[in-house]
């Protein structure tokens, strides 16, 4: 009897592990100190730029190793980190107003391998440090405010339809209207079936209550989280974070993660930052060239547009932020250009209507205004101050007196429509949100955090690697080698998938290399029992990897079982380390069964006399 | 090279009374000190806050203690984690409206204040209402695993077989569980998460004694089955030590290389395995007589005859 595989089972494990090879490569090439480039709103990052940079630097005598563009960021590779930190600086003087210009540490991995799309694992906040927030946005308050718009909605349309009311309350969650006859009710509630959408109305006696319906309380709470993730990005990109995550999780939470941001207050401070809008009408009659060299006319303000152009603006505010009801983008339905509609509430309407109704032709501009709070130390003690920055997002022309709904057109792109629609509504009064958890590891704690978590699988895997070859000598050989793979093809797969790797990962990865051996003891050990029985070595070689083969599909089973509940009902760390078991389970059972059993026949299995084996 | 050589199957069921006994009494102290002492949840369960602040000379306790006190900062409770430079201080979070986030940049200030030195390593903060979902989200995963083993097993074996193994396994988690609150060590989300994949792990040991049990049955006709037993836990007993060993090998280097982080959940590793060996060998295998099996309990799952032919 021989133990050969037939050729195509050896070639499987052999591109299987020259694949693990090429794909687990990246995560022996370190990283590259780096500065990132990526464009703010509107400004363009294309083949200029990268002269650009290129010429400040070598203007600077700043040495790159490497300028990289992708379609959204350019990456500028240093060999230091004080070059970085000085490229850096630079950078931020001259082009940061245009750009998020952040410091990050790009994988060094070499190009022939990101060709073939392999990037070394992504490590998650404990391992790397970072800020990691989860934030709620508030239902109670969100229900309030909309509540709040009803009630003045109410009001204006009864005044508007000449409907005579008592009073328009909100009451436990509820809005009441009271008349002084059945007649009005009447009346109203037509009206207000008509006009009033998301409410459900009931009648009592001589008044009208009503409940924001169940659809639009889900509306409403999932637009108050979308327009607070549109903020959170928005300030998020003026952190200059490299690969900031910000993504909604569940119903009303909000996930934001900055990997590398050590500073923890200052970002606390730009994600604590509210911002509103005004509509102010554009100052025609005077020069805004003059008014940016000192002039400014009495009644008017100079602000500056997105491309720094100055621009002249009224004092008097037609309608704030607060008073849009809603915003969106789409596309104007006679021209089918790209179109904001926006929604205001009834006071606004009423101001917005009077403006407009005199002011036809003339243009009317959007401010976005920030409040960011920033601590400053003076005299040592540190103070926070609300920083105020002013920023005109659009300008454009009345065309017609407007109502509660009206549309800007004449945007350049549907792209730009979203995003003027996105600040709209982030300017508009954002719903409340509060950080419900926080978890912050500084760097050199997510430094020693890998180096721990790497030197115990070393160490583990270096002492049963000893004991292995010791106990089973050859075979021992050979199923250390199998695990080796086995760890190799781990790692290969989480950084293709680019799971997140957190410290329970690392320990993941240990916890199944302790468990994968199982597979070779039995295998070993049932054929150190076969050649007890005294069958000759080629069929107990047999025979053992046969017959243990069920055993171990078997126990893996259970591991499984264990691995699937953590990683459905797991959050954060807890998912990666489930995750990791998961696919630990799978890459085990081939390799201490497939590569083991490849090494032992490749070594033993050709021989026809065999009268021996080392186990 | 071979450790056990055992010409002879050890009578383990003849000892069977005393090994129940002593499980016995380990699970009754566990039930007791988990009643007495209870679980040391920590924040992750709870909600609160924990911060890990490093100086550069080794950190004075009171002054810490102190400086946070000033800021009217209540029950605030002040050690030293792992080496004598870092300390860590833990703040309950009471009521639902607290702002961690502001109370975090709160105290780091101040110690900032008092000694420029000092570095925020970590802060951990968990809202209440976060820690009650993950308090949920945990004991669901835990009886999640613990169905979806029982549901294998039942499938896997007859009835009696797969009650014993149960037995077994839950009497771990108990022991695992009751050893945490005994020494009041921190039950937090990762050790959770240690304490169910140990779980997995260990039931397969039971599997692979059951299997040779039934494989005994069917090979040794005149036997008894307390000698069918011993027989199936002698065989494979060379297995279950070396590849727990392994196992705990691992979790040993977690223990001393990991670091503080991978303290406890190494700790609960290593309690999983101890017991999980002892549980399903000499646990499950009396209760199981005990339950009553025989012979006619193999005629139950018909099987084809290769899933017997296991070590």
């Amino acid at each position: 009897m021989r133990n050969t595989f037939p050729l195509w089972k050896n070639l499987l494990i052999l591109s299987v592990f020259v694949l693990a090879v090429i794909y687990a490569l990246p995560n022996v090439f370190g990283e590259d100190p780096s500065v990132q480039l990526s464009p703010l709103r509107t400004a363009r990052l294309d083949q200029s730029t990268l002269t650009q940079v290129d010429q400040l630097l070598t203007g600077a005598g700043l040495k790159s190793r490497a300028l990289e563009l992708t379609d959204k960021r350019l990456l500028i590779r240093f060999s230091d980190t004080d070059t970085q930190l000085r490229a850096s600086d630079l950078i931020k003087t001259r082009l940061g107003n245009n750009y998020t210009v952040a410091l990050n540490l790009a994988p060094a991995t070499p190009t022939w391998l990101r060709t073939l799309g392999a990037q070394p694992m992504y490590l998650g906040l404990d391992l790397r440090g970072g800020v990691h927030f989860l934030m709620q946005v508030d239902r109670v308050a969100t229900l309030r405010q909309a509540e709040e718009r009803y009630v003045e909605d109410l009001r204006t349309l009864l005044r508007e339809s000449k409907i005579r009311y008592v009073s328009v309350d909100r009451e436990n969650q509820a809005i009441q209207v009271k008349f002084q006859d059945d007649d009005a009710l009447k009346q109203a509630f037509d009206v207000i079936h008509r006009e009033v959408k998301g409410m459900e109305w009931d009648t009592a006696g001589n008044s009208l209550t009503g409940r924001i319906s169940e659809v639009e309380r889900r509306a409403l709470l999932k637009q108050a989280v979308e327009q607070n993730t549109i903020t959170l990005r928005n300030r998020v990109n003026e952190l200059g974070v490299a690969e900031p995550v910000i993504q909604q999780q569940g119903e009303d939470r909000i996930v934001v993660q900055l990997p590398g941001v050590q500073d923890t207050a200052r970002a606390k401070e730009i994600l604590g930052a509210t911002a509103t809008l005004e509509f102010r009408l554009v100052d025609s009659e005077h020069s805004a060239q003059a008014a940016s060299e000192g002039k400014t006319p009495l009644g008017s303000r100079l602000y500056n547009d997105r491309t720094g152009r100055p621009l002249l603006l009224q004092r008097k505010i037609i309608v704030t932020g607060d008073q849009i009801v809603n915003a969106s983008s789409g596309l104007e339905q006679q021209s089918g250009s790209a179109a904001v509609f926006i929604t205001l509430n009834g006071v606004g309407a009423r101001k917005m209507a009077d403006t407009t109704k005199e002011n036809i032709g003339k243009a009317m501009a959007v401010v976005y205004i920030e409040n960011k709070p920033e601590t400053r130390e003076v005299n040592g003690q540190k103070v926070v101050t609300s920083k105020k920055v002013e920023e005109v997002i659009n300008v454009a022309t009345i065309r017609d007196r407007f109502s509660k709904r009206f549309q800007i057109t004449g945007l350049d792109s549907t792209e730009e429509a979203r995003n003027l629609a996105l600040l709209l509504r982030a300017g508009a009064l954002a719903a409340p949100v509060e950080i419900v958890e926080e978890r912050t590891v500084g760097p050199s704690l997510g430094k020693e955090n890998i180096d721990s978590g790497v030197q115990s699988n070393q160490y583990g895997f270096l002492i049963i690697a000893v004991f292995m070859v010791i106990y089973y000598r050859v075979f021992g050989l050979f199923s250390i080698l199998g695990l080796g793979v086995n760890v190799l093809l781990l790692v290969a797969i989480l950084s293709l998938i680019q799971a997140t790797l957190t410290l329970p990962g690392l320990a993941g990865i240990a916890l199944t290399v302790g468990m994968a051996i199982d597979a070779n003891v039995l295998i070993n050990e049932r054929i150190r029992e076969e050649l007890r029985l005294g069958l000759p070595p080629q069929s107990a070689i047999h025979a053992g990897y046969d017959r243990a083969f069920a055993t171990i599909l078997d126990s893996n089973v259970t591991n499984l079982v264990a691995g699937v509940a953590l990683f459905l009902l797991g959050s954060g760390p807890v998912r990666g380390f489930a995750l990791v078991l998961c696919i630990g389970i799978l890459t085990s059972m081939f390799s201490a069964v497939m590569v083991s059993r490849a090494l032992v026949n490749l070594t033993y299995g050709r021989q026809r006399k065999l009268a021996k084996i080392a186990v | 090279m071979e450790f056990f050589k055992i010409k002879h199957d050890i009578p383990f069921m003849k000892y069977g009374r005393i090994t129940t006994a002593i499980s016995l009494a380990t699970f009754v102290l566990a039930v007791l000190a988990l009643i007495f002492r209870g679980l040391n949840l920590g924040i992750d369960f709870t909600g609160g806050m924990l911060m890990e602040v490093s100086y550069s000379q080794p950190a004075q306790l009171e002054t810490v203690r102190a400086t946070l006190e000033a800021q009217n900062i209540p029950e605030i409770a002040v050690q030293s984690f792992g080496t004598s430079r870092d300390v860590l201080i833990r703040i309950p979070i009471k009521g639902e409206n607290v702002n961690g986030a502001k109370l975090s940049e709160q105290v780091f200030s101040s110690l900032k204040a008092q000694d420029a030195t000092a570095e925020l390593r970590r802060v951990e903060f968990v809202g209440p209402q976060v820690g009650r979902e993950l308090y949920e989200s945990g004991g669901l995963a835990l009886l999640l695993v613990i169905g979806g083993i029982m549901l294998y097993l039942a499938l896997r074996f007859a009835w009696r077989f797969a009650v014993a193994a149960i037995i077994a396994n839950m009497h771990d988690i108990v022991i695992i569980l009751g050893v945490f609150a005994f020494f009041q060590w921190e039950f937090t989300l990762s050790v959770l998460a240690g304490v169910l994949a140990i779980l997995g792990y260990s039931v397969n040991e039971s599997v692979v004694v059951f299997d040779r049990v039934r494989e005994n049955f069917r090979k040794m006709r005149r036997a008894g089955v307390a000698e069918v037993i011993d027989n199936a836990i002698t065989a494979t007993m060379s297995r279950t030590i070396i590849t727990h060993s392994m196992t705990q090998l691992m979790v040993l280097a977690m223990f001393f290389f990991g670091g503080e982080a991978l303290h406890n959940f190494a700790l609960a590793l290593t309690i999983g395995i101890i017991f999980g060996i002892y549980s399903s060998v000499l646990v499950a295998c009396p209760v199981a007589m005990q339950l009553g099996v025989s012979r006619a309990d193999l005629l139950a799952p018909e099987r084809d005859a290769s899933l017997d032919d296991r070590p």
